[in-house]
């Protein structure tokens, strides 16, 4: 009897291998030319991340190089280009996101021979540095309503998020514009600069803008995997990978100079 | 090109009517179709008058030809010697149908294959509006910043010129024309950032010929000796770099992605520049010039000789990019050459078009975001409590596709009256809405479209630009997104979204004939003599754009904010109809 319930569990663990074994795989949309997240080389912690999650799933990972511009959602993953997204904000309602697996903010970026001290959107000096800010599309990142509000247009400085696509991480040019002395000050999503940083010739200052958010306007995201509407199987798979691959995730979000902050996410079970 | 009324010369004097043939809008037609607007006043009305009111509710379907394609589809068929040459949106092949043969069979299709990046890359839809004829060349754009020139008779490619970058969010989606040896492109893009321009490139060679930017200094945007705009706001040096903040105007849009006009006695072309960028107004106080502005340019050389800024300061996604046709209209008792210019604004500003005066600007459409054009100043008076910005604002006409979007007018010298496709759709814009791109998560806007006053969101009007007055109008349930025609039998053709073929009495509006097409018209119908002899209508169905996205692109109508706000107007769109490009060819038994 006994052995016989053992061979069901054995008969039933061959078929999930092969149900879910190598022949089963993750099919990831990803940016080719967007590091820290990804590029086609497969260099970015997104690309990384795929990798671990797949490993605990028994999965293996196929990439679609899809530059990630307005309609990616509806153009890649809906049209089932794809089935997973690696970094959706986690309040997006255009798809199904897992549990976040970090939480970051804007920051501010400066050179630390400058030592310009800036912690607040607030900061009298902001009216007189020239700033450098990333046009997403043709809205300027959050923290630039703030400037705009407080009369402060003339000396923000718009990088485009999108380009020139044609170079190499087109975002980047941002941070290295703060090393060269190109801008005073950065105010950029958080993972640009702690990668982008590391890269720079100069050593950098990193501050998380304060205050967290202004209006209805937040400058802190927790960020989750994203699925198709009603890909409940797969979503359900990937948080079971995200809960047991947590401390690798955490050194993995280190080891890109990820700046994080709390409240986004459960903390690891200590038994990892 | 020599001057249209020289060409007039023979059936004025044989038909002994006075100066009134010399009118720009009464131009010589040889029952072809060479460039979408039709001719270069851009007036799409036709001499032909075998199809007219008394027999147009016997049209049949004669035959039909399918793209293959599944997007919006815009274009206007070109007609050249007994070919129809149709362009499809992405990936821009161009078909060529020979008209001597039974049921039109291919002669040839040139396929330029644009990058398929160009999908990802490019901004809002795939959709291209047409191509144009000259000297024996088709001529036109692709999606992914090209300007092609192909030999009409074999469909052999003569030159390919790269006029931008895919990769800095540029793409072009217009229809060129060729005036004078140039041929006249815009690009598309002002939402991802790109920059505007309209080029003049060499219509033998593919050369760049001229550049002429939306913003910068006066050299970026061919400001020199010659300019002249008539009001005192237009003038002063580099106002395209001291109306903005810092260096806003390096990313300011302003894109010519609309129609461009041409009169050739006064030399000179004319186009309208997209809204200005970023979308948030607070965040580029200023006049934000050259943005939802007229040019009057020299097509040689690009020289801007008058500008006028429409919606200075834009808050509402106001593009200044619709078509301008060149009338001779007896106005307060003086004949003046105008150009009537239907705004996004909702009002239709008729010009004088050798100076840029504003003679009236009169709404033709519901709209409560201005109050008037001050006709001394030339300044347009906005209703402050509309205003935009970092708030929430309520019940603001029109919406940004506009009291009209690009979908081009008709004007007919027989009845003097404009036919003019158009939107009712109202708006608000409130709060925010978390967005990701690129791996950075930002906030939109959220703009939410609906029905204006009524309840229907699209009209067709005729209107007279004379008296200013709606002669009449007919409701659409969507908007009234395909072109006009108008013809000398006195009956207007348009389409509907959802999938109707329209003739109208041009007289009364009265609904003469329609026929169901398989998927909506947003494209622009034309009207030629067959071979044969025979009159010709000829459409494309295939529905998409901004306004069709929802069908299209497949878009969730649960999310009213997609598609830029617009599918929140459009959400039972997808009951009416479904996607597929089809030309439709009608004529009488």
């Amino acid at each position: 009897m006994f052995s016989r319930c053992l061979s069901c569990v054995w008969l039933s663990l061959l078929f999930l291998l092969q149900c879910f074994g190598s022949d089963r795989v993750l099919r990831v949309c990803a940016d080719p030319n967007n590091l820290p997240f990804s590029n086609q080389a497969q260099q970015g912690f997104e690309n990384r991340l795929a990798e671990l999650l797949a490993r605990d799933l028994g999965l293996n990972v196929t990439y679609s190089w899809w530059s990630m511009r307005k309609g990616f959602v509806r153009n890649a993953l809906n049209e089932h280009v794809c089935d997973v997204l690696m970094s959706m904000p986690s309040d997006s309602d255009m798809v199904e996101v897992t549990r976040p697996y970090y939480r970051s903010t804007y920051v501010f970026v400066s050179r630390k021979d400058r030592d310009l001290a800036i912690r607040s959107l607030n900061d009298p000096q902001l009216a007189k540095l020239k700033i450098g800010v990333h046009l997403v599309g043709n809205d300027f990142a959050p923290p630039a309503h703030v400037l705009a509000a407080r009369g402060i247009t003339g000396n923000v400085v718009p990088f485009l998020l999108y380009g020139p696509y044609g170079e190499v991480n087109p975002p980047s040019k941002l941070i290295y514009a703060v090393a060269d002395g190109d801008v005073d000050l950065a105010i950029v999503w958080g993972p640009f600069a702690g990668y982008f940083a590391q890269k720079a010739a100069v050593p950098l200052e990193i501050v998380q803008v304060s205050p967290e958010g202004w209006r209805t306007l937040p400058f802190t995201f927790s960020i989750a995997l994203a699925v198709r509407k009603g890909d409940d199987a797969l979503r359900a798979e990937l948080d079971g990978a995200l809960q047991h691959q947590c401390s690798a995730i955490e050194a993995l979000l280190n080891q890109y100079g990820v700046p994080q902050v709390s409240g986004g996410r459960l903390p690891c079970a200590s038994s990892h | 090109m020599y001057s249209l009324c020289a060409r007039r010369t023979l059936p004025v004097l044989l038909t002994v009517i006075a100066p009134a043939f010399c009118q720009i809008q009464n131009q010589p037609d040889d029952g072809q179709w060479t460039m979408p607007a039709k001719n270069y006043a851009s007036t799409r009305f036709s001499t032909l008058t075998e199809v007219n009111t008394g027999n147009v509710k016997g049209l049949k379907l004669a035959w039909t030809f399918s793209t293959g394609l599944t997007r919006g589809h815009e274009a206007a068929p070109l007609i050249v010697n007994n070919t129809m040459y149709i362009v499809t949106p992405w990936p821009n092949i161009l078909y060529a149908l020979d008209l001597t043969k039974p049921g039109a069979p291919l002669k040839w299709q040139y396929s330029p294959q644009p990058t398929a990046a160009a999908q990802g890359v490019a901004c809002c839809d795939v959709v291209n509006r047409g191509a144009a004829y000259y000297n024996g060349r088709i001529y036109y754009n692709t999606l992914d910043v090209q300007t092609i020139c192909v030999d009409a008779n074999t469909g052999k490619e003569v030159w390919k010129a790269r006029l931008g970058d895919i990769n800095s969010g540029e793409s072009i989606t217009m229809a060129p024309i060729v005036a004078k040896g140039v041929v006249i492109v815009g690009n598309s893009g002002g939402e991802f950032g790109a920059r505007g321009w309209l080029a003049g490139v060499d219509a033998d060679t593919g050369k760049l010929r001229w550049k002429a930017y939306a913003t910068g200094p006066d050299k970026d945007v061919l400001i020199g000796p010659g300019f002249k705009p008539f009001y005192a706001q237009d003038r002063g040096p580099d106002l395209g770099v001291k109306s903005w903040p810092g260096e806003l105007w390096k990313i300011g849009g302003g894109n010519a992605w609309g129609w461009v006009s041409y009169d050739p006695d006064l030399d000179l072309i004319y186009y309208g520049t997209a809204n200005a960028s970023p979308w948030n107004p607070d965040q580029r106080p200023g006049e934000n010039k050259w943005c939802s502005t007229l040019f009057a340019r020299r097509p040689e050389t690009g020289e801007a000789i008058w500008a006028y800024q429409l919606n200075p300061h834009d808050e509402h996604d106001y593009d200044g990019v619709n078509e301008n046709i060149l009338l001779d209209l007896n106005i307060r008792g003086q004949m003046r050459k105008v150009l009537a210019h239907p705004d996004r604004n909702g009002r239709m500003y008729i010009m004088d078009r050798g100076t840029g005066e504003v003679l009236s600007a009169e709404p033709f459409a519901f709209l409560n975001t201005s109050f008037g054009v001050d006709l001394k100043t030339g300044k347009l008076n906005v209703n402050q409590a509309k205003s935009t910005g970092y708030k929430t604002t309520r019940d603001m006409c029109p919406a940004p596709p506009g009291g009209k979007d690009w979908q081009p007018s008709a004007f007919s010298p027989k009845t003097g009256w404009l036919y003019v496709p158009h939107n009712n759709l109202c708006f608000e814009m409130q709060g925010t809405q978390a967005n990701y791109i690129s791996g950075t998560p930002y906030l939109g806007a959220t703009v939410r479209m609906y029905a204006g006053p009524g309840g229907h969101r699209g009209e067709f009007s005729a209107y007279d630009p004379v008296s200013n007055k709606t002669i009449w109008m007919v409701k659409e349930i969507f908007p009234a997104w395909s072109g006009a025609l108008v013809t000398a039998g006195d009956v207007v053709f348009y389409g509907t979204m959802d999938g109707w073929f329209k003739a109208l009495d041009a007289r009364n509006g009265t609904l003469l004939w329609q026929f169901k097409v398989g998927s909506g018209i947003i494209s622009q119908p034309v009207t030629y003599k067959g071979p044969d002899g025979k009159q010709y209508l000829a459409v494309l169905s295939g529905v998409g754009g901004w306004a069709g996205a929802i069908v299209s692109g497949g878009l969730n109508p649960k999310d009213g904010t997609g598609a830029l706000g617009f599918m929140n107007a459009m959400a039972d769109l997808p009951n009416h109809t479904t996607k597929g490009g089809m030309l439709y060819v009608f004529s009488l038994p």
